[in-house]
């Protein structure tokens, strides 16, 4: 489709890129105790966005832009997902009192152009675009995360992440101009034409260059090896960030990975039809393994930590863990399990995250010292923290649990090849059982009685049960999410 | 009648929420209403007893609803009569444990919420015919029996609570890798009674690893179950568990929860996949001797009553084992014995019965010894005999019944399980008599400890046992003592469900061992 015709595909990130204009705007008028308004014009724009792909989401799948991205029901998927993390994230930063130091103008702002960044993620397949999409988000990031301009930690964590993002979207790019030089395209379709038709002669090649580019993915989903930042920007970033980077560029960065790998380099039924696809490349071990241990390092770090914040970061470690298990499964039921997990996922790691926020804001700390008794001070935390974490863990009646069953579901479906990664899914979660009971047992088995219950401000006492209600929810009922996944699960495809 | 077991599940949890919005300072306003609510179950269970069909082996009062379409989950329901004495036990066991646990004082509201939905939990695993259903009940138990045991425990229970938890989500996420496994290889359902009719085709030469996809599917369930029974070396965290929880929460945990491990290895694994007991029953038998040995010399060496009663489980839980390997009589290549099965099969579910009213007697009495002495050292008291002779004439019934005098009901069932045993497991038999008479070795040294001698000068004011605790051990007693004279009402119920497995394991034979 040309660019003219293409606009009209594009309205969601045109909306988006108003907002953001306007939420610049605005921010010169208002006074520095007013710039919560502009989460208002951010959440508004957000909300008509959503509208907008959700309008968008019918139409037959189409590339636009000459072939720079994809319009198909998967990426709106993703971009709804975006969108829900990014609207609980605004009415979290109003409440969260790391943040009222500073103006949050820019703040609100630089959220909306992550998210433009994010949308493109969710639907790039063009070498160039995937870069230009990632280094969007990634910048975002590193201002957000050094957001706290007064807090060492903070701007540690902003530094960090600058470091390890320029390394780590090197090495992608090199790999990504190897792929280039390979198979002298940077449109996803000609470059697997190409690789198809190439002799196993290119495989080293290949392998060398696939590597290189899942630097630059893992480093976005914090999957081992690439992992090392991201314990200390969780931690140092505001608590909000934190929430905001361990969900959504997850979601963005998992809908890239399946894009690029599993329609660039397997045979093109992957993700067309039941069948299981094929591919000569080893990378399906080799994201299998990196699962494993990316699973299994993060729940054994998580185990040591002191603070809960940081826990929460190798907790988030580990589920990327999860999630890359049912990657190296070429098919279609592969990336249904992903798409669910990641959903569930969104509402109860945020729900976790609003809960240390409501701590932090009375207590002023994140260790777990803060949350002894917590459960008999403040029973609704309490028992809505419980629920998070019973969900993390991944234990019915819960909707962490679904997640994971639908991806062991996948994992054991796919054959006995998959099932050492099944069985050390299940051990970790057994292992991760032990950290998120360890919150469980601070604030309800230490602590006494106390005759005076306090409760959160309704603020953020609504956006935990609004988090809360899908954790709980969905592990009983999840009909119409399998309905909608598997509608979404439609791929712009260019027949070979 | 159509919903009577839905409501046999939903009773409790509806209890629990009730539970959890009364005020929390009207602490016996909750024990009343929970008192009720169990009361009310247990009636319901009684009206679900006597409407039973004792002739009709295969499910009764089934109840089938869609639930998640997408993955062919269903809500099934259903009673034979391998659940039904469980139902009536819970049923039974939870209305007691309101009463036993009348005088907790901490968090009440919450202690009873918890005790509600663990009750919904158990009965719904026994209920439940769709593997969904089953897993989330199995799970659902977990999360009270965590918080019973690490809120109102004794001084360890942290780290008790935390233990079992780990150990039995270990088993049961093996046993979910087993489900799936089931789940893909009998086309994608988890009804339970279709796989059933399905898995001998179905599991026919599928190989995994290149071992037999039923023998692995069989190991991974098997040790999802045998953690809960539990089998040795899975053992571990039991008699902790026991010792730190509350005492009604260790009368829940030894009378039902330990009988989910048995109940499910009968209706799993043995339901599914009858072709495999063959391969597996040696192993089975060898593992209830190795518990009924290894439980007897832990117990004859605890200084700790309640850990004394802890290990006493796991040697009775080995003649339950012993018994259900007993099946494989019925095979022609093993005579095709099928009135040993029969004794087998029915002595080692009559045994999980027995256990279940024996062993709660006996936690209940050291309950009431502990409260008054805050301690559980065997040595520690002497001569209360003296002092508290009804309390010495009712634990001594009950520890009569734990030895399996004749006249009990242990009696029975235990002899059961040896003579359906016998003809297969020869040695094993032999062997594991040594256990009874270690078993008989733990209680009376322990009895003559505590009861016999000079009387303790600390405990010369101990007081009798009261009427609510008399309340919550007559009856138990009297169905010990019922049974054991007369066990045909309770073999009668069972016998045609139990004829309907050996029948199926038979068959099984015939279509070979693979």
């Amino acid at each position: 489709m040309t660019n003219l015709q293409s606009l009209e595909f594009f309205i969601p990130e045109i909306i988006l890129v108003i907002t953001i204009l306007a939420c610049l705007i605005t921010d010169l008028f208002l006074k520095k105790s007013k710039t919560d308004l502009i989460g208002w014009v951010l959440g508004v724009g957000l909300i008509i966005v959503g509208l907008s792909v959700y309008n968008l989401s019918s139409v037959p799948p189409t590339t636009l832009f000459s072939d720079m991205i994809v319009i198909d029901p998967f990426s709106s998927y993703m971009k709804i997902i975006i969108i829900i993390s990014t609207l609980l994230i605004i009415v979290a930063s109003w409440a969260n009192g790391e943040l009222s130091k500073y103006r949050k103008g820019e703040y609100f702002t630089l959220i909306g152009i992550m998210v433009v960044g994010l949308f493109l993620m969710t639907s790039s397949i063009d070498i160039i675009m995937l870069y230009v999409s990632i280094e969007v988000v990634s910048i975002m990031s590193f201002v957000l995360a050094g957001y706290l301009k007064l807090n060492t930690r903070s701007n540690e964590a902003g530094l960090k992440y600058v470091i390890y993002g320029a390394f780590s979207s090197g090495v992608m790019l090199f790999g990504l101009s190897l792929v280039f030089g390979l198979t002298g395209s940077t449109n996803y379709f000609v470059i697997q034409e190409a690789i198809s038709s190439m002799d196993s002669s290119a495989n080293p090649a290949l392998i060398m260059a696939l590597l290189m580019i899942f630097a630059g993915f893992g480093y976005k989903i914090s999957s081992v090896p690439f992992h090392f930042w991201t314990p200390d920007v969780y931690e140092g970033a505001p608590t909000t960030i934190t929430a905001y980077l361990s969900v959504a560029p997850k979601a963005a960065g998992f809908a890239m990975i399946i894009r690029f790998f599993h329609q660039v380099f397997s045979d093109s039924i992957a993700l067309s039809g039941n069948t299981v696809g094929y591919t000569d490349l080893p990378w399906p071990e080799i994201i299998g393994i990196l699962a494993v241990v990316t699973m299994t390092l993060g729940n054994l770090v998580a185990i040591q930590q002191e603070s809960i914040k940081r826990m929460l970061a190798y907790s988030s470690i580990a589920h990327a863990g999860y999630m890359m298990l049912a990657l190296p499964v070429l098919s279609i039921d592969a990336v249904e399990s992903i798409m669910i997990y990641l959903f569930v996922y969104i509402f109860m790691n945020l729900g976790a995250f609003f809960i240390v926020i409501i701590v932090k804001n009375k207590t002023g700390g994140e260790t777990f010292a803060e949350y002894d008794g917590l459960g008999w001070k403040m029973p609704i935390v309490g028992a809505l923290m419980t629920l998070f974490m019973l969900s993390l863990t991944g234990l019915p009646p819960t909707a962490g649990f679904v997640g994971k069953l639908y991806i062991f579901k996948t994992l054991v479906g796919a054959g006995s090849d998959f099932l050492w990664l099944v069985i050390a899914g299940g051990i970790n979660s057994v292992i991760s059982l032990y950290y998120y009971f360890h919150v469980v047992k601070v604030m309800f088995l230490s602590g006494k009685r106390s005759d005076k219950l306090s409760y959160p401000p309704s603020l953020m006492l609504g956006l935990i049960i609004f988090t809360a209600v899908p954790s709980l929810a969905l592990g009983l009922y999840w009909n119409p999410l399998a309905k909608w996944v598997k509608e979404s699960l439609v791929f712009y495809s260019q027949a070979m | 009648m159509e919903n009577i077991l839905s409501l046999l599940i939903w009773i409790p949890i509806m209890g629990a929420i009730i539970v959890a919005f009364l005020p929390r300072d009207n602490e016996n306003l909750v024990r009343y209403i929970s008192a009720a609510i169990t009361g009310l179950e247990f009636i319901v269970a009684i009206v679900l007893w006597r409407a039973f069909d004792p002739v009709n082996g295969s499910m009764q009062f089934m109840e089938r609803y869609e639930w998640i379409p997408s993955l062919n989950i269903s809500y099934i329901l259903g009673v034979d009569g391998l659940s039904l004495p469980m139902v009536l036990l819970t049923a039974m066991l939870f209305f007691i444990g309101v009463f036993v646990s009348w005088n907790i004082k901490k968090a009440v509201k919450g202690y009873f919420a918890l005790y509600l939905l663990l009750n919904a939990g158990v009965l719904g695993v026994f209920l439940s015919l769709d593997f969904f259903l089953f897993y989330i009940f199995w799970e659902v138990m977990l999360l009270p029996m965590y918080f019973l045991i690490g809120m109102w425990g004794g001084p360890q229970r942290e780290y008790a609570a935390i233990k079992f938890f780990l150990y039995t989500l270990f088993g049961s996420v093996l046993m979910l890798i087993g489900i799936l496994g089931l789940y893909f290889t009998c086309g994608k359902t988890f009804d339970i009674l279709l796989i059933m009719e399905r898995a001998p085709e179905a599991l026919n030469g599928v190989l995994w690893w290149g071992m037999s996809a039923a023998k692995v599917i069989w190991v991974l369930l098997f040790i999802g179950f045998a953690i809960k029974v539990p089998v040795f070396p899975f053992h571990t965290w039991l008699p902790l568990a026991h010792v730190e929880a509350p005492t009604a929460i260790s009368v829940l945990l030894a009378g039902i929860l330990l009988k989910l491990g048995v109940y499910g290895i009968i209706r799993v694994n043995y339901g599914i996949m009858p072709d495999q007991v063959y391969w597996f029953a040696g192993g089975l038998a060898f593992l209830g001797l190795v518990n009924v040995i290894w439980g007897g010399l832990c117990a004859l060496a605890q200084t700790d009553l309640k850990k004394l009663v802890a290990y006493s489980s796991i040697n009775h839980m080995g003649y339950s084992l012993i018994g259900i390997a007993a099946v494989v009589a019925a095979g022609e290549m093993n005579g095709g014995d099928l009135k040993a099965a029969q004794a087998g099969l029915s002595g080692a579910v009559f045994q999980m019965f027995n256990h279940g009213t024996i062993s709660a007697m006996l936690f209940i009495l050291v309950g009431v010894v502990y409260e008054r002495a805050h301690h559980r050292d065997i040595d520690g008291f002497g001569g209360l005999a003296s002092q508290m002779p009804i309390y010495t004439g009712i634990t001594a019934l009950a520890f009569f019944a734990g030895l399996g005098l004749p006249g009990f009901s242990g009696f029975v069932s235990e002899a059961m399980c040896f003579i359906g045993a016998f003809p297969v497991f020869k040695a094993i038999v032999v062997l594991s008599t040594i256990g009874i008479l270690l078993n008989a070795a733990y209680f009376l040294w322990a009895f003559q400890r505590v009861f016999f001698g000079e009387l303790n000068e600390k405990y010369k004011d101990m007081k009798e046992i009261n009427g609510m605790e008399l309340f919550t051990v007559i009856p138990l007693a009297i169905i010990t003592l019922f049974f054991g004279i007369y066990p045909g009402p309770y073999l009668d119920l069972i016998k045609a469900t139990m004829d309907q497995i050996i029948e199926k394991i038979a068959f099984a034979a015939s279509y070979g061992i693979m």
